[in-house]
C-alpha cells in the first residue's frame, strides 16, 4: 500500500467530528507548533519538505510563505483557495466533505507560520453543504480551544471564516479570488504587485490551495525531511488525484508522486482500467487546462520511458509530447470519445468563464467555441483548423491572467495530436455526425498502444 | 404558484447580516456582499432589482455595486426562475458519462429548452459548468441548499421530479 497522508483516516467512522479526529491524533500539529516552534521554524520545515502548490501551478509552498512581506502594524492574511472549479478536479470537495478537520488543522498551522490572525477559506458557492461542514468544524475546534484568543495559552489568536463564492471559475485565480472576497466582480489583478506584498485589502496575503494547506500538519509533525523522502525527485510527497471519465473506478486517490501512469489507470487499487472493456484513447492528466495526450504518449514519453505521475515526468517532452500535472484532475477517454466534441465543450467552458477584461481571451475564446462548434456539427472547412490554431496562438501569453493560456492549450494539443480526427470531421461531416472516429491514427509517429489486456502485465 | 413576498429583510435576516459583517475588518463590510446575496436569493427566490436594492441598503453600498456583482456570478438569478432550478453539469468529464443525454431528457420531459422554466412554474433547467463532482457524474444540484444528485439516470431523474412535485408548500 502506498503511503497515505491526507486520507489516512478517511475510513474511520465519525472522522468528520472533532472528537474522533482528535482521538486519531488530530490537532497534535497545532500543539507542536504553538508549544515548540517559532513561525520561522514552521516555514523552514515546509521549505525542506519540497511541498509544491497543489492548486495547479506547483509553486513551492515554503518559498511562497517566505516571500510574505511583514511590515509593522499591518495585518497579514492567509486565504485558502477552495474554489475548485477546474473541470475534472473534485479532490478539495472530497477532502472538505469527509475530513474537514484536516483542513482546519492545516489552516491553524499555516496561519501561525505566516503570522495571520484572521484567515479565510473561500469556498465555491455551490458547495453550500461543504460550507456548513466547515463552519461546524470551526465551531468545534473553537469550543475545544484550538481557535479564538490565546490558543492553548500560547498568546496566539486566530479566527477562521468561510466565505462563499458565486459560481465563477475565474475566482479560482488568486487575485480574482481576492477581488471576490472584497465583494467585487472576480476580475484578476495585474501583477505585480503580488499578493505577498499587496493582497487582501491591500495587505500581505498568501493564497494556498486546500490540499497544500492540509499537507502542512503532517509536515510539521513528521518533519520536512520525512515528507521529502516520499515521492520522486522534486515531486515530493503525496498528491490527491481526481479520476473521472471512462474508467471502472472514478474517485479521489491519494498517490505517492512517481506512480507510473499505466499502473494508475489499470491497477485495481486505482482506476481499475477502462470501463466496459473499451480501449484507452486519450487522457487529460491535470484538469481541463492542461494539454490532452493520446494513449501512447500518456503511457510513455517519446523516449519510450514509462510516464510517471509527477510534475517532471508528465511535463517531459514539453508541449510537443508532454503535458502537466496541474491540479491532478485526471480525465480518461475511451475509444468512443470524440476529441472535437470534447475540445468544443472545453472552449465553451472557457468562453463562458472568461472575465472579459482582455480582448484576446474574451474574443478569442468565443471564436474558438464557434469554430469548433462548426467543425463538430459538420459545417467546418479545412481552413478552420488552421484558423483555430492561429487564434489559440494569439491568446496564449497575451492576457492578464493564465485563463487565456488555459483556454488555448487544450485546443492546441487537440490539433497537435488529433489533427486527423479534425480533418475527418471536415471531410466526412455526415459520418462524423452519425458515428465516431474511434482510436486515432495518431499524428505522432509512435506505435498505437496495445490493448488494455496486454498492458496489465 | 410562488407567493409574492414583500421584498424586505426580516429581523432574523438582518441579524444574520450583522453576524456576517463581523467576519471582516472594520470598513470592509462590502466583503459581505456575496454571502448576503446568497441569503437574499434563498429568501426571495431570485435577485430582482428590488432585492438587489435591499441588499445595497442593508450593506450601505451603492445599488450599482450590487448589480455589477450579481450579474457577474452565475449562481445569482437575475431573471425569475422556477421553484426548483435544476442545475445540470454540462462540462467535458460529465459528458463522457452521459450528461448530454440527461439534459436532453429533462428538456423533452418538461417540454422546455435549457434555460427555460416549465409551464407550471416548478422547474427551470439550467446547464452549468463543472460542479467538482466529475467522479460521480452526471450530476445536478438544486438550491438554495445546493443538494447534489449524482450518478443520474433517466430513471433517477423521473424519481427526482416526482419527489419534488410531491413536496409541500
Ligand atoms: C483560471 C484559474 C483558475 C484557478 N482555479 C484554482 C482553484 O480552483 N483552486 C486553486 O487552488 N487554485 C486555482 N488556481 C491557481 C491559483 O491562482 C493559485 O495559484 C493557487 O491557489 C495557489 O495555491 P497553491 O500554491 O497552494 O497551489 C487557478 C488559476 C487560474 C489561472
Ligand atoms: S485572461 Fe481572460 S479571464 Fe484572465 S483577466 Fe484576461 S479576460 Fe479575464
Ligand atoms: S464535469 Fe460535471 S462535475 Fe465536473
Amino acid at each position: 500500500m502506498a503511503q497515505k497522508i491526507l486520507l489516512k483516516d478517511i475510513d474511520v467512522p465519525g472522522i468528520e467530528t472533532f472528537d474522533v479526529f482528535r482521538k486519531q491524533g488530530g490537532y497534535s500539529a497545532v500543539e507542536k507548533v504553538l508549544k515548540t516552534m517559532s513561525p520561522e521554524d514552521v516555514v523552514e520545515e515546509v521549505k525542506k519538505s519540497g511541498l509544491r502548490g497543489r492548486g495547479g501551478a506547483g509553486f513551492p509552498t515554503g518559498m511562497k510563505w517566505s516571500f510574505l512581506a511583514k511590515p509593522e502594524g499591518v495585518p497579514r492574511y492567509l486565504v485558502c483557495n477552495a474554489d475548485e472549479s477546474e473541470p475534472g478536479t473534485f479532490k478539495d470537495r472530497y477532502l472538505m466533505t469527509k475530513l474537514p478537520h484536516v483542513l482546519i488543522e492545516g489552516m491553524i498551522v499555516a496561519s501561525y507560520a505566516l503570522g495571520a490572525n484572521t484567515s479565510y477559506i473561500y469556498v465555491r458557492g455551490e458547495m453550500m453543504p461543504q460550507i456548513r461542514i466547515l463552519e461546524k468544524a470551526i465551531a468545534e475546534a473553537k469550543a475545544a480551544g484550538f481557535l479564538g484568543e490565546n490558543i492553548l495559552g500560547s498568546g496566539y489568536d486566530l479566527e477562521i471564516y468561510v466565505q462563499p463564492g458565486g459560481g465563477a471559475y475565474i475566482c479560482g485565480e488568486e487575485t480574482a479570488l481576492l477581488e471576490s472576497l472584497e465583494g467585487k466582480r472576480g476580475n484578476p489583478r495585474i501583477k505585480p504587485p503580488f499578493p505577498a506584498i499587496a493582497g487582501l485589502y491591500g495587505c500581505p496575503t498568501v493564497v494556498n490551495n486546500v490540499e497544500s494547506i492540509a499537507a502542512t500538519s503532517w509536515i510539521v509533525l513528521n518533519g520536512g525531511d520525512e515528507y521529502a523522502k516520499i515521492g520522486i525527485g522534486r515531486s515530493t510527497g503525496t498528491k490527491l488525484i481526481s479520476a473521472s471519465g471512462n474508467i471502472n473506478k472514478p474517485g479521489v486517490y491519494e498517490i505517492e508522486l512517481g506512480l507510473p501512469v499505466e499502473e494508475f489507470i489499470y491497477s485495481d487499487e486505482y482506476c481499475g482500467g477502462i470501463a466496459n472493456g473499451k480501449r484507452l484513447k486519450a487522457v487529460v492528466a491535470g484538469g481541463s487546462s492542461v494539454p490532452i495526450l493520446p494513449a501512447n504518449l500518456i503511457l510513455r514519453t517519446v523516449n519510450g520511458e514509462p510516464r510517471l505521475m509527477s510534475y517532471e515526468s508528465l511535463a517531459d517532452g514539453g508541449f510537443a509530447s508532454g503535458t502537466m500535472l496541474g491540479s491532478g484532475g485526471f480525465i480518461v477517454m475511451d475509444e468512443d470519445a470524440c476529441i472535437v466534441r470534447n475540445t468544443w465543450n472545453f472552449s465553451r467552458f472557457y468562453h463562458h468563464e472568461s472575465c472579459g477584461q482582455c480582448s484576446p481571451c474574451r474574443e478569442g475564446t468565443g471564436w474558438m467555441e464557434k469554430i469548433l462548434h462548426r467543425i463538430e456539427y459538420g459545417h467546418g472547412k479545412m481552413s478552420d483548423i488552421d484558423l483555430l490554431w492561429d487564434v489559440q496562438r494569439k491568446i496564449e501569453g497575451n492576457t492578464i491572467c493564465p485563463l487565456g493560456d488555459a483556454a488555448a492549450w487544450p485546443v492546441a494539443s487537440a490539433i497537435r495530436h488529433f489533427r486527423d480526427e479534425f480533418e475527418w470531421h471536415v471531410n466526412e461531416p455526415k459520418a462524423a455526425m452519425e458515428g465516431n472516429y474511434g482510436l486515432a491514427h495518431y499524428a505522432d509517429p509512435l506505435p498505437v498502444p496495445a490493448a488494455p489486456s496486454e498492458l496489465v502485465k | 404558484m410562488l407567493a409574492v413576498k414583500e421584498i424586505k429583510f426580516s429581523e432574523e435576516m438582518l441579524k444574520q447580516v450583522d453576524e456576517i459583517i463581523k467576519r471582516y475588518p472594520e470598513g470592509k463590510e462590502k466583503s459581505a456582499l456575496l454571502p448576503v446575496l446568497h441569503l437574499a436569493q434563498a429568501e426571495f427566490g431570485w435577485c430582482s432589482t428590488e432585492v438587489m436594492d435591499q441588499v445595497a441598503s442593508v450593506l450601505n453600498i451603492k445599488p450599482i455595486e450590487v448589480y455589477e456583482v450579481a450579474t457577474f456570478y452565475t449562481m445569482f438569478h437575475v431573471k425569475p426562475v422556477g421553484k426548483y432550478v435544476l442545475e445540470v453539469c454540462r462540462t467535458g468529464p460529465c459528458c463522457l458519462v452521459g450528461a448530454e443525454k440527461i439534459i436532453k431528457y429533462l428538456e423533452d420531459k418538461l417540454e422546455i429548452k435549457e434555460g427555460e422554466t416549465s409551464a407550471d412554474g416548478l422547474f427551470t433547467v439550467k446547464g452549468v459548468e463543472c460542479l467538482a463532482a466529475c467522479g460521480t457524474g452526471p450530476v445536478l444540484q438544486i438550491g438554495p441548499e445546493y443538494t447534489f444528485y449524482e450518478h443520474l439516470t433517466t430513471d433517477s431523474v423521473d424519481q427526482l421530479l416526482e419527489d419534488l412535485k410531491g413536496r409541500k408548500q
